[in-house]
């Protein structure tokens, strides 16, 4: 393995071409609506990387752009669609129509999926959980089967479990060897990490490992577990991210109405990824006056608390 | 107050925070659920606490405008963030009293589908589970919230995301299911519950006629011998209900 103690920054373009292939399975969006890496996942629209299993929660629009721009064959998600306003019109026309192309959904709940990491992180096959029983979501799906408890007699469900390729985790703050700090509500972010074979992490802001050490309790995704640390500050814009900024809706909102059609979602994708060499070109594009009302305009820092010995 | 005076999803909203006893552990969801935890904690219950499926414990209402879970407004004063193994444990371990879910359909057993529903084309395909599936397996109250109509109240749901009783006293049992199911349907006419499992009309919203809600509803619907008229929203729970839903962006 040997993860730890490299310098792990990377710039974006290069860490997603050695770390992402065709065929991988992903985990992205592992925070529900927060943290969501959307300037990794335009990247890897941009070189075109396919064929791809994508992995996540309640996943938003990032899973949704993937499959509008025809790179993925499979989804293993709790939900799929536009947090703000329900559907995701790409995922859509794809399990719809197969356009732009076919695409397996193997369905999860958020529950199931958070164990069948779980799982997966432990090196075990299979998780164990009562929900979601009862549901046609565990009808004619490989990642479910009903059992009885050796010790109990119960009815319960074995969930396969799941180890992605990758995940893609965005977090506040790491230091270059890859120490991952994160604040707020996480997902199942750590455990995509832990049952991921490779661990790309983009971050709003690179920062001296000492600051990492005087916080110890805020590092989600340790070092040893990461392939390259990348800084990307507003990488997951619109997503929200605590202390950074707030959901941008208005861009939830016009990503609804500009993507009901095959073609204005092209549209969608040629304005706000094509056309983008990075992500400081995508923050020109969306202006200094959007960023600054989305900016932390309530302060409210947390206490700190003595940690010595 | 007359019928006039609010909207159905306002005295949708009234009546579900009705539903919210003090002390109450509370899966919240967004939309008309997140207003009725709001509510509940300005007026009857101000001792619960909210659950949030990203990963947020409070038992603040958020002080400024939130669209989803994940909005910093609702992750500041918060009582603790965390991940989304640890809300799913509470849930499972039976710590959490009372979910919300919504739906595109739902049935007279209260299976709620939020997959796919079939059209004369072929099907539409929905966004899934999310949560949904595990509040309805595992909280010990399942609340249903949704807009009146025939083609959401349905004779059987197109396929069962968030399950309710099934067509058979036991059913849940049989299929594992320790605890919970829906206590009450909420629309935008009426209110059922669900006393032998089958959804019993047993509160209608005033000024709602009964045949009117009959005729919207898709399987044959069974009437309360003690239906009661739901009480309209207090000027009170209008106002509550408008400061946190100031520009009626869920409730007009």
């Amino acid at each position: 393995m040997q993860r730890y103690g490299n310098d792990k920054v990377m710039e974006l373009g290069p860490a997603v071409s050695r770390l992402v292939a065709p065929g991988m399975s992903i985990a992205l969006g592992c925070s529900l609506e927060g943290f969501i890496p959307y300037g990794a996942a335009h990247e890897i629209i941009r070189q075109g990387i396919d064929r791809l299993t994508l992995v996540g929660p309640i996943s938003n629009i990032c899973v949704d752009q993937l499959i509008g721009a025809g790179l993925v064959r499979r989804v293993i998600a709790a939900w799929v669609g536009n947090v703000s306003t329900g559907s995701g019109y790409n995922f859509r026309r794809a399990v719809e129509q197969g356009r732009p192309r076919p695409l397996e959904v193997i369905d999860h709940s958020n529950f199931s999926i958070t164990l069948a990491l779980e799982a997966g992180a432990r090196g075990l096959p299979m998780a164990v959980s009562r929900s979601p029983l009862g549901s046609d979501i565990i009808k004619d799906n490989p990642h479910f089967q009903v059992f009885s408890c050796p010790h109990s007699g119960q009815r319960l469900l074995a969930i396969k479990a799941v180890n992605p390729d990758l995940a893609i985790i965005h977090v506040q703050r790491a230091d270059r060897l890859g120490n991952g700090q994160a604040w707020g509500a996480l997902g199942f972010a750590a455990l995509a990490a832990q049952a991921a074979s490779k661990v790309l992490l983009t971050c709003e802001e690179i920062v001296d490992s000492e600051v990492i050490r005087a916080d110890p309790d805020r590092t989600v995704v340790p070092g040893m577990l990461v392939d390259a640390v990348v800084e990307l500050p507003w990488g997951a814009h619109p997503a929200p991210v605590q202390g950074y900024y707030d959901l941008d809706g208005e861009h939830y909102l016009e990503y609804s109405r500009r993507t009901k059609s095959a073609a204005d979602a092209a549209d969608w994708l040629e304005q706000w990824v094509f056309s983008v060499a990075g992500r400081a070109e995508y923050l020109e594009k969306l202006g200094r006056g959007r960023m600054e009302r989305l900016r932390v305009s309530h302060p409210a820092p947390t206490g700190s608390v003595e940690f010595g010995w | 107050m007359s019928a006039m005076d609010y909207t159905p999803a306002e005295i949708m909203v009234a009546a579900a925070a009705r539903e919210i006893r003090d002390g109450e552990a509370v899966f919240v969801g967004m939309r008309l659920p997140l207003l009725a935890f709001c509510l509940a904690k300005s007026t009857h219950a101000p001792g619960a606490v909210g659950v949030f499926e990203n990963g947020v414990l409070r038992d603040l209402p958020a002080e400024g405008p939130i669209i989803t879970m994940g909005d910093t407004p609702n992750q500041c004063r918060a009582l603790k963030t965390t991940d989304l193994a640890e809300v799913m444990t509470l849930l499972s371990g039976g710590h959490v009293d009372l979910g919300f879910i919504g739906g595109a359909q739902v049935d007279i057993h209260g299976n709620v589908n939020t997959h796919r529903v079939a059209t004369p084309e072929g099907f539409i395909r929905l966004p899934g589970s999310g949560g949904g599936a595990d509040i309805a397996c595992l909280a010990h109250r399942l609340l249903i919230i949704m807009q009146h109509q025939p083609h959401r109240l349905v004779a059987r749901v197109d396929f069962i995301t968030s399950p309710g009783y099934g067509p058979t006293p036991g059913w849940r049992a049989e299929q594992g299911l320790v605890r919970g199911g829906p206590s009450a349907l909420i629309t935008s006419l009426g209110v059922f519950r669900f006393p032998a499992g089958r959804a019993l009309l047993c509160h209608i919203h005033p000024g709602v006629d009964l045949e009117e809600l009959r005729r919207r509803t898709g399987w044959e619907l069974e009437v309360s011998p003690e239906l009661e008229t739901t009480a309209a929203p207090t000027a009170q729970e209008l106002a509550i209900i408008r400061k946190f839903d100031p520009h009626g962006l869920w409730t007009a």
